[in-house]
């Protein structure tokens, strides 16, 4: 037999191809498995690196415009000039620096508000729904609340300002209970991986016992043996760590197409209201372009340690 | 070159297989090592070639004391010594002419620099037309001078061979000695296992190293 890329059928070419052939046969190594539990592996971190981040992108939407208001409530009274004592609230809110802008709701929007949990068609008129009164603040410059509240309680003691805090306190634990779970499944997915390359490796060892042993004595050191592994897992961490992440690509990818495939546009601006755009930005897929790097050169170094170590035990 | 004091071995707790052995292996000498089948052979080459430790004694191989050398040292002096085995160990993968540039391959070399050399020392042994093809259809003694190839192109010091006419008739066997033969008079130091005594009767005037019982009898005839 003579080898595929050798040229002339006899064997008796004298043409000599560069010698780069592995050392270690490729078909000795299961390569198909290890491949495809790279890719899962991988498309897993992606989406879970994603995933994390898409969560920490959209809390962080949320909290920009949550901070960027705060509300001022008034409780109506009987006998008391409710639109009148709104307007003297308007009129310190707008005196108070930091505030960029004020919008009092009116009556009937008051009412509307409620109506995603009373529902629609009744009349309120009856009910003492609070007056609300919507301030937009300077993110950088925010007005002081303690000042607000005291010029508030002189004026209407019925008045209350919630400044959302409880609200962002909220997002935020969110954002991090969404980053500590991304971690998490990150590092189990590593230590599954390197578990799966370990038992790969260690086959690819047993199967090549005898050409390890020739490669000794014709004095090969055990760093250039455990380079011929290193090389060759790389190479199959490369090829499944691109499956995995083209895939993660495609999903991140997905909505957005569908988005764009219905022409559904204020269905698309509805969800990017609730959940941010789910979508990756250039960062999102550097992130698993990295992630695709990172898995392929970690598999080769995980074969070469538990090459390495062997080496060293059986000699 | 290699010197033997007292060296014995066994393995785990067993008796020893090679006990008591005292011989050394001048540079540039030429010897056989006989005994029967089972006589420990291979074992006194795996000796030689620093694949095993002795569990009593001292060996030198180049003036360096086994017991003392680190993995790095023992693979610098593996490079300095070419071996053939009894059953070739040809990678089944590579072509004829990746094999015997195998030793050249892993100390580092590039290709651009051995390659008319390598094509060469196949050319020596007759096996210039027979570069690119798989160990799988070479014939027994195609594989051999394969393998001698592998374990001369680097020029050793000393040469290893483990019953290298084993696999072949006698008239390769013949061709094959006398390869070894061109090689010990080019300078290089050559001790061939064999058992064949019909073989080793053609070259009566060269050194014995007899192994049986677990011991070594050196017979030099020129020392008579």
């Amino acid at each position: 037999m003579i080898r595929p890329d050798r040229g002339e059928k006899d064997g008796r070419s004298q043409s000599i191809v560069s010698t780069d052939t592995s050392l270690i046969p490729v078909e000795s190594i299961g390569g198909h498995a290890l491949t495809i539990i790279i890719a899962i592996m991988t498309f897993l971190v992606c989406l879970s690196g994603g995933g994390a981040t898409l969560i920490a992108d959209a809390s962080r939407n949320w909290i920009d415009l949550v901070s960027k208001e705060i509300t001022i409530q008034i409780k109506p009274r009987s006998n008391e000039d409710t639109d009148g004592i709104v307007k003297k609230i308007v009129d310190i809110a707008k005196r108070t620096p930091g505030v960029v802008g004020v919008h009092a709701l009116s009556q009937l929007e008051s009412e509307q508000s409620l109506e995603p949990w009373l529902g629609q068609g009744l009349d309120l008129s009856q009910l003492p729904v609070p007056r609300l009164i919507v301030v937009t603040i300077d993110g950088s410059h925010p007005p002081d609340l303690q000042t607000l509240r005291a010029a508030l309680a002189s004026t209407a003691p019925q008045a209350s300002i919630d400044d959302r805090q409880l609200w962002v306190s909220r997002l935020n634990t969110l954002a991090d209970i969404a980053v500590i779970i991304a971690t998490g499944i990150l590092i189990l997915i590593i230590v599954a991986m390197s578990i799966a390359i370990g038992f790969a490796t260690r086959g690819a060892m047993a199967g090549n016992h005898e050409i390890i042993a020739v490669l000794h004595f014709v004095g090969a050191a055990d760093s250039f043996i455990a380079k011929q592994f290193q090389a060759h897992f790389t190479r199959l961490g490369g090829q499944g760590a691109t499956m995995g992440g083209c895939a993660a690509a495609i999903f991140f990818l997905f909505p957005k197409l569908i988005s764009i495939i219905s022409l559904d546009l204020y269905k698309s601006e509805r969800l990017a209201a609730l959940v941010g755009n789910f979508t990756l930005g250039f960062f999102g897929y550097c992130f698993i372009a990295v992630v695709c790097l990172a898995t392929a050169t970690l598999t080769g170094l995980i074969s070469r340690l538990i090459v390495l170590s062997y080496l060293d035990r059986v000699s | 070159m290699v010197r033997f004091e007292n060296v014995g071995l066994r393995y785990g707790m067993g008796g020893e297989v090679l006990r008591d052995l005292n011989f050394s292996i001048a540079p540039q000498s030429f010897q056989f090592l006989t005994g029967p089948s089972g006589a420990g052979k291979t074992t006194l080459m795996r000796l030689m070639l620093l694949s095993l430790r002795p569990t009593r004694g001292a060996i030198q191989i180049f003036g360096e004391e086994a017991s003392r050398l680190d993995k790095s040292k023992i693979t610098s002096l593996r490079r300095r010594i070419g071996v053939v085995f009894q059953d070739f160990r040809l990678l089944n993968h590579l072509t004829t002419y990746e094999n015997v540039a195998l030793p050249l391959r892993v100390m580092g070399k590039r290709e651009i620099n051995y390659r008319s050399e390598v094509v060469e020392l196949l050319r020596w042994v007759g096996l210039g037309e027979r570069v690119n093809v798989l160990p799988e259809v070479l014939s027994g003694g195609e594989k051999q001078r394969a393998a001698i190839a592998r374990a001369l192109i680097v020029r050793p010091e000393l040469l290893l061979a483990d019953e290298p006419t084993g696999n072949v008739d006698p008239a390769m066997a013949w061709r094959l000695l006398r390869l070894f033969v061109e090689l010990h008079k080019s300078g290089t130091a050559v001790v061939i296992a064999t058992h064949d005594l019909t073989l080793m009767d053609q070259f009566a005037h060269v050194r014995r190293l007899v192994v049986g019982d677990g011991r070594l009898t050196v017979f030099d005839p020129e020392a008579i």
